[in-house]
């Protein structure tokens, strides 16, 4: 019942956001400059006009349209298309990135010689630039003749594992000492610690890692799709925004498909955080 | 999972095609739309000739008799659209599976570099525009320019009427837009011939790949393709009329015309597999013939060719495809040697102006000659060899292009 309520609760709180962020966009349209404007020279005040923001219900309204003018298939079926498509190859990335992540934490909350030694380089992987990363995997994948897919899922999973692997190390590594001492005087060796104590009170500080490689792995794969050509949203976002010209509502079109795609995939996060969190103690719940 | 699913449409298409040729049935039944059927009937009789003289000429005479089918793939620049539309008519058609090839078209992507997956040996064949080609063969690819498809650029600077820009000097003052990425260099070399210096008397902007900045006043003249952003800016609604842009809104300089035009879109291979591998050499005529076919194909059935084009999934809508189509083939057709052939001339031009036409950082496109080997006609004359026996118009020396009416965002 409560649980029901707050669902509830939590849906009308989304929707009075999406609300007022529709509004203000609207009220800066209505306010603001047709032809944008300088600040010391810069040209930093967005133009309103209908051709640089385009109305709210026009990105709507454009969902129902056809996707190519002319032809049938509404923009959301090909959005939705798209974005199945994306989504799980997302969700592969959001896994594979887990596993690897989760693999690296273990091993470095292990031996600390380990993290000494790698985790500079699992930081310095994040400041390679995905764009200038996806070619050079997508042509190791045309090497070895895989799916499109798979190397694109590769690209996701490079970038979800670093907020995975950071966390978990950090819930691994701040165990109270008296849960610890505890299991040393059980003659616990330090597998068994790790699956039955570590593990379990790392779950809250690991949680928020996973929230952050659901939406990296979406970005990792949309971007790889718009630097590689492989269809979907990002392919959606990339042909449509071509067409901002004489149709610049299009291109939202997309923007809303990837945004839905981030949110179903933090969904599911939560949804897992909520079935770990259930079987913990009172007091563990903090 | 996606590209099972092309693959498995592109069978279709392919058995479609096949089972249409094989009931010597019209070839435009699955691709209706052609308006004047006395003129579709002539195209249809001209293609079938050509479709079945074209199977005689290939080793063994009919489809049955391809002793082995050889894979090859081809990487485009970008997504599919009516830029390729040779290609894909030739796999549409069945002129490639007469000379008994499996031909894979890989679309491109912002970062794919077909020259480089060429060069990588992740692909057979890629198109590539001569001047882009030649800096990545300086930077040590080891490719050949084998097809000039497109004998003519199609870059252009387009500016609105009242601008009063009509050619490359009265850029001087104004704000003039280019892609930059090594699109930018006839705009260079106009500026430079009109006697202007880039650094001080235009001021240069850099241009996403739409019309969206012309049409915002932030830019006086912007950098188009006759077959695509030019149309662009005809499908997009003038907010002072209500109806759309008309040609006469604007006023256009192409570069080809400036005498600064560099050559485009043109088929490259491995020069050293050409070189050693007979069998590739041989995969390499057949694929330039069988194309050569698609291209005439397309150039006398351009209903038919958007309509191909469009079932291979673009995203463009119909009448930006076939006036895509329609500028292509005048990119292409007439071809004064014939199609494909590499013209000394042009060649020439395109490496001159590479040499000796800095951008703003200075740099030049090469800054050597190219080294022997660049390109050959040796291909194209044994595709047309091939081809000789089929009767197939190899110039188009009457090639008229049609007329296109652009509706509202390319519908």
């Amino acid at each position: 019942m409560s649980l029901a309520r707050r669902a509830a609760r939590r849906s009308l709180l989304f929707l009075v956001a999406l609300v007022l962020v529709a509004s203000m966009w609207e009220l800066y349209k209505l306010l603001g400059p047709e032809d944008g404007g300088e600040i010391f020279g810069w040209r930093i005040i967005p133009k309103t006009n209908d051709r640089a923001m385009p109305h709210t219900w026009e990105m709507v309204s454009r969902l129902g349209e056809p996707e190519v003018r002319g032809r049938d298939e509404p923009i959301w079926q090909a959005i939705l298309g798209y974005g199945w498509y994306t989504f799980r190859m997302a969700l592969v990335g959001l896994l594979v990135g887990t596993a690897f992540g989760t693999a690296l934490a273990v091993l470095m909350a292990r031996w600390r010689v380990v993290e000494r030694g790698l985790l500079p380089y699992v930081i310095a992987s994040q400041a390679i630039p995905l764009i200038a990363l996806a070619p050079q995997v997508a042509a190791l994948g045309g090497n070895w003749d895989l799916p499109k897919w798979m190397w694109v899922s590769t690209l996701s999973a490079f970038l979800a594992f670093f907020p995975v692997s950071v966390a978990t190390l950090r819930g691994l590594s701040s165990t109270p000492p008296i849960a610890l001492e505890l299991m040393e005087s059980y003659g616990a060796g330090w597998w068994r610690t790790l699956v039955t104590l570590r593990f379990p009170a790392a779950v809250p500080t690991i949680v928020p890692g996973l929230k952050l490689a659901a939406t990296a792995a979406v970005i990792g794969v949309i971007v790889s799709e718009i630097s590689t050509g492989v269809r979907g949203v990002g392919f959606a976002a990339l042909t449509y925004g071509q067409r901002a010209t004489s149709d610049p509502a299009q291109v939202y079109t997309a923007v809303f498909g990837a945004a839905l795609l981030g949110l179903i995939l933090f969904g599911l996060v939560v949804a897992l955080e909520m079935a770990l969190m259930r079987r913990r103690p009172a007091e563990a719940v903090s | 999972m996606i590209s099972r699913r092309t693959r498995a449409l592109t069978a279709g298409v392919v058995a479609l095609a096949l089972v249409a040729a094989a009931c010597g049935d019209d070839d435009d039944s699955s691709t209706d739309d052609t308006t004047a059927p006395t003129t579709a009937a002539a195209d249809d009789d001209m293609s079938e000739d050509a479709d079945e003289a074209a199977a005689d000429a290939a080793a063994g005479g009919s489809d049955a008799a391809c002793e082995t089918v050889d894979s090859v793939s081809l990487q485009l620049q970008w997504f599919t659209q009516a830029q390729f539309a040779g290609y894909y008519a030739a796999q549409d058609q069945g002129f490639y599976e007469d000379f008994c090839l499996d031909v894979d078209i890989v679309e491109g992507g912002v970062e794919i570099v077909p020259q480089t997956q060429l060069a990588n040996g992740d692909v057979d064949f890629a198109l590539a525009w001569v001047p882009k080609a030649l800096a990545s063969r300086e930077a040590g690819a080891d490719i050949i320019d084998i097809a000039q498809i497109y004998q003519r650029a199609g870059t252009l600077q387009v500016a609105f009427a009242d601008a009063g820009i009509s050619n490359p000097a009265d850029f001087e003052g104004q704000t003039i837009g280019n892609w930059g990425f090594g699109n930018e260099y006839e705009l260079f070399a106009a500026i430079g011939r009109a006697g202007l210096d880039p650094a001080s008397d235009v001021e240069l902007i850099g241009q996403q790949f739409d019309m969206v900045a012309l049409l915002e006043g932030e830019i006086d003249a912007a950098q188009a393709m006759t077959y695509n952003e030019y149309a662009q800016v005809l499908e997009a609604v003038n907010p002072d009329t209500g109806e759309l842009y008309q040609p006469e809104d604007f006023t256009v300089i192409s570069y080809e015309d400036e005498g600064v035009g560099m050559l485009q879109d043109a088929i490259w291979a491995d020069a050293e597999k050409l070189a050693n591998d007979d069998a590739y050499r041989d995969q390499a005529v057949r694929f330039v013939a069988a194309s050569m076919l698609g291209w005439t194909y397309c150039r006398d059935n351009v209903d038919s060719c958007r309509d191909i084009v469009v079932a291979q999934g673009s995203t463009l809508g119909a009448s930006h495809q076939l006036w895509q189509m329609n500028e292509v083939n005048k990119l292409i057709w007439p071809a004064p040697e014939g199609i494909g052939y590499i013209d000394q001339t042009a060649w020439d031009q395109t490496v001159a102006i590479s040499l000796e036409t800095p951008n703003l950082e200075g740099a030049t496109v090469l800054t050597e000659e190219p080294s022997d080997g660049a390109f050959t006609n040796e291909i194209v004359e044994e595709a047309w060899a091939l081809l000789a026996e089929t009767g197939v118009d190899l110039f188009g020396a009457d090639y008229e292009p049609i007329e296109v009416t652009l509706n509202e965002g390319g519908e």
